[in-house]
């Protein structure tokens, strides 16, 4: 028997990509197969945003990522069932760890044949669940829009984060009428976004009566787009300010008032100032085991701690807080800084001999470093990436040694410019997420820092960078060890550097070269400027800079694992 | 400390195991959980018995709260309220042990629900500490089967959770 068919219905592909173009999605990056065939030939028919063919579906799920932390806006990949599924995995947790907007749309077995052990078959859902905001298995093809539109609507409110929709072949193939939902209502999903005003007055009466006040900013304040405000307040008050790893570039770090990164490879000032300071301000940060360190040894000292964050589970889950503000960090810092406006609040004597303090602190000078023997110290070249693009690119980083030697070097000045996988730690990020930066900005200069372990776990990239010409310049900080894990095995493992060292390297230039790419060797210091000057110079050409660099550096400052803020071990230690 | 949480949530595949999911990553404990369907078909209402101290169950009705499928969730244990479970025992009935088993049943107001030649199933309902004393009670040897459902738990007087 005949299907009858009304004239207005579309297959369950099409509505896919007609939600896209609703959502006003401009790139979708992702890997064909079996599962999302349909979906493919309708990508082929439209012409509303480009889909961006990676090597290897993490890379798509990664560059997505990136592709949202550099502009705010909801990032889309696109994979096939089973192996594409789980590919994936490892991009989405990425995500999750730093609360990054996503929808990633996953093909699956056709229903009947769900539950059968189905070629290329996992339960996507299941497999997912413990590191996505939320996620669907569509089972109706009248149900994909509606789904589609809060999936978009859950990733990016409140706290954001990934969610998976998982759409099996046969519905994507099925009729439906197609009507994008205007708004959604979910009784059992309000995020709140005003903060409680008695609580903001509290804090802001707190912060004006403080003696030794702080503030510490992380990935919240990043993606509510509160950087601005925070200026405003911090700059109303005259008070000290850090950022985390994922908070960089939130203040602007060429700034006085700025104390540099906290935290386990965070500045001397601002760990010590965060330690003894009596009012903390904390806004979209989670006093995480990387930054606080040891949470006993951070009550050994008293201090009045005020936490915003639209994430009331954040709030005193590892640190107890006296002063808890849920809502989104726009609304509560506007709110605040018209409290502290009616002040007009004057510098205290107490504020100013906190500020001595803090000077004589940052007077240690801690990320000073040796330049003299001969070899490319990989904190220089950092400091000339700085110089040469003028403090002005986006930076991502894989993870290891390199990404703190970014972190601390390369001084951030704007939001959304240092791109990096804090939480999770996903070695292999770095490629994947230059493209998606490149792809969000395509005139900006793009600089991927690298190690030779990390940029080798997504190396396959350097193909969709032909693909597209995208014109990153890849720093690869080669120190021919993996070296973080031979810093741990030096302090805690007394030099037993177990498979730490990264031998069998590739050639790097001929790589880059094998690919169409510029490949260059850097091996002496004197030349690393010039390097990066012709790189960038290079506007229009993917840049591979292997630069040889000193094997046995550290990163300092240093907190030990499971040691307090102020137990740090500074290179003029040893 | 023991405590009681009561939720509301979507009734839709896979919500049990968000929860359920939720408790093993983060490593909470659960003595039991039970769900069903309300008289609203749409949600299904959970009674979840764990423990821990206060930070920890704050926590956990934080992250709870945080799940989308999840509506509405009450720590029962912030008022007053009442909590019941289901046994049902199947026990040796032979010999001395039938008329054994018949004196107990009553004594902790029980109901025989199946005789057979050999056996009696008994169904008993009250709290945990109840149901525990039950057991207690009964020799050792007779037990054959048991199976319990886990509490429920509902507020007293005023207390609704409701959407």
């Amino acid at each position: 028997m005949a299907e009858t068919t009304h004239p207005h219905q579309i297959t369950g592909a099409e509505i896919v990509i007609r939600c896209l173009e609703q959502e006003n999605v401009k790139f979708v990056f992702g890997y064909p197969g079996g599962a999302v065939l349909h979906i493919y030939d309708a990508i082929y028919k439209q012409g509303h945003f480009k889909h961006i063919l990676v090597r290897h579906e993490q890379a798509a799920v990664h560059a997505a990522d990136a592709f949202s932390r550099a502009t705010g806006e909801v990032g889309v990949a696109l994979v096939t069932s089973g192996p594409g599924a789980t590919n994936a995995i490892t991009g989405i947790a990425t995500a999750y760890m730093d609360s990054i907007p996503l929808v990633v749309i996953s093909g699956q077995v056709p229903v009947p044949a769900i539950g059968l052990d189905a070629f290329q078959e996992v339960d996507m859902v299941g497999v997912t669940r413990p590191c996505v905001k939320h996620n669907f298995l569509v089972k109706d093809v009248k149900d994909i829009a509606t789904t589609l539109k809060k999936a978009f609507y859950i990733a990016k409110t409140g706290r954001p984060g990934p969610v998976v929709v998982d759409i099996p072949k046969d519905i994507t193939a099925h009729l439906a009428d197609f009507v994008y939902p205007e708004s959604v209502e979910m009784r059992s999903y309000n995020p709140v976004t005003k903060g409680h005003s008695g609580q903001i007055k509290k804090a802001v009466k707190l912060l004006l009566e403080a003696k030794r006040p702080m503030v510490y900013t992380g990935g919240g304040l990043v993606l509510g787009d509160a950087s601005e405000l925070l200026v405003k307040l911090v700059k109303a008050l005259g008070v000290p300010v850090t950022n985390t790893l994922m908070g960089l570039g939130g203040y602007p770090s060429t700034d006085k008032q700025f104390l540099g990164m906290l935290g386990m490879h965070g500045t001397y000032e601002a760990n010590m100032a965060m330690q003894d300071c009596d009012v903390l301000l904390a806004v979209g940060a989670r006093f995480d085991d990387r930054v606080i360190g040891n949470t006993d040894h951070f009550y050994s000292k008293d201090r009045t701690i005020i936490h915003v964050d639209i994430d009331p589970s954040s709030i005193s889950k590892r640190v107890k807080v006296h002063v808890p503000i849920v809502g989104d960090v726009k609304s509560v810092l506007a709110e605040m800084n018209e409290l502290v406006a009616l002040e007009k609040p004057t510098q205290s004597p107490a504020l100013k001999a906190w500020w001595t303090q803090i000077e004589s602190w940052r007077g240690k000078l801690c990320l000073d470093y040796n330049n003299s023997n001969g070899l490319i110290k990989p904190q220089y070249v950092i400091e000339k990436l700085w110089e040469v693009t003028k403090g002005d690119a986006y930076v991502t980083s894989d993870v290891g040694q390199h990404q703190m030697w970014a972190a601390q070097y390369y001084k951030f000045d704007k939001p959304r410019r240092w791109i990096n996988s804090g939480g999770l730690g996903t070695m292999g990020v770095g490629l994947p997420y230059a493209m998606g930066c490149q792809f969000a900005d395509p005139t900006a200069q793009v600089a991927c820092v690298t190690g030779e372990g990390s940029i080798q776990m997504n190396i396959q990239e350097l193909s969709t960078c032909k693909q597209y010409s995208l014109p990153i310049k890849v720093i690869l900080l080669n120190n021919r060890y993996l070296g973080m894990v031979r810093q741990w095995q030096e302090f805690f493992y007394e030099n037993r550097y177990s498979e730490s060292y990264m031998d069998s390297l590739p050639d790097f230039v001929k790589l880059a070269e094998s690919y169409g790419h510029v490949g260059m060797q850097i091996t002496k210091p004197e030349d690393v400027e010039g390097a990066l000057k012709e790189a960038f110079d290079m506007k229009s050409r993917f840049v591979f800079m292997d630069f040889i660099t000193d094997q046995k550096e550290n990163v300092f400052p240093m907190i030990p694992n499971g040691k307090g803020l102020s137990e740090m071990i500074l290179a003029e230690d040893l | 400390m023991r405590h009681i949480v009561s939720l509301l949530m979507e009734n839709e595949a896979g919500a049990l195991s968000r929860v359920a999911g939720l408790f093993s990553a983060r490593g909470y404990n659960i003595e039991s959980l039970t769900v069903a369907p309300t008289e609203d078909p749409t949600l299904s209402r959970m009674t979840i018995v764990t423990s821990g101290s206060d930070d920890v169950i704050e926590q956990i009705i934080k992250q709870l709260n945080k799940l989308v499928d999840v509506v509405k969730v009450l720590d029962l244990n912030d008022g007053k309220f009442i909590e019941r479970e289901l046994m049902l025992v199947k026990v040796k009935a032979t010999g001395a042990f039938r008329e054994e088993m018949k004196r107990m049943c009553d004594i902790f107001r029980g109901r025989i629900i199946d005789v057979a030649d050999g056996t009696f199933t008994i169904e008993l309902t009250g709290s945990g500490h109840k149901l525990d004393a039950f057991i207690e009670g009964l020799d050792n040897a007779a037990i054959l089967e048991t199976v319990r459902t886990g509490a429920s738990g509902i507020g007293r007087g005023d207390r609704i959770l409701k959407v």
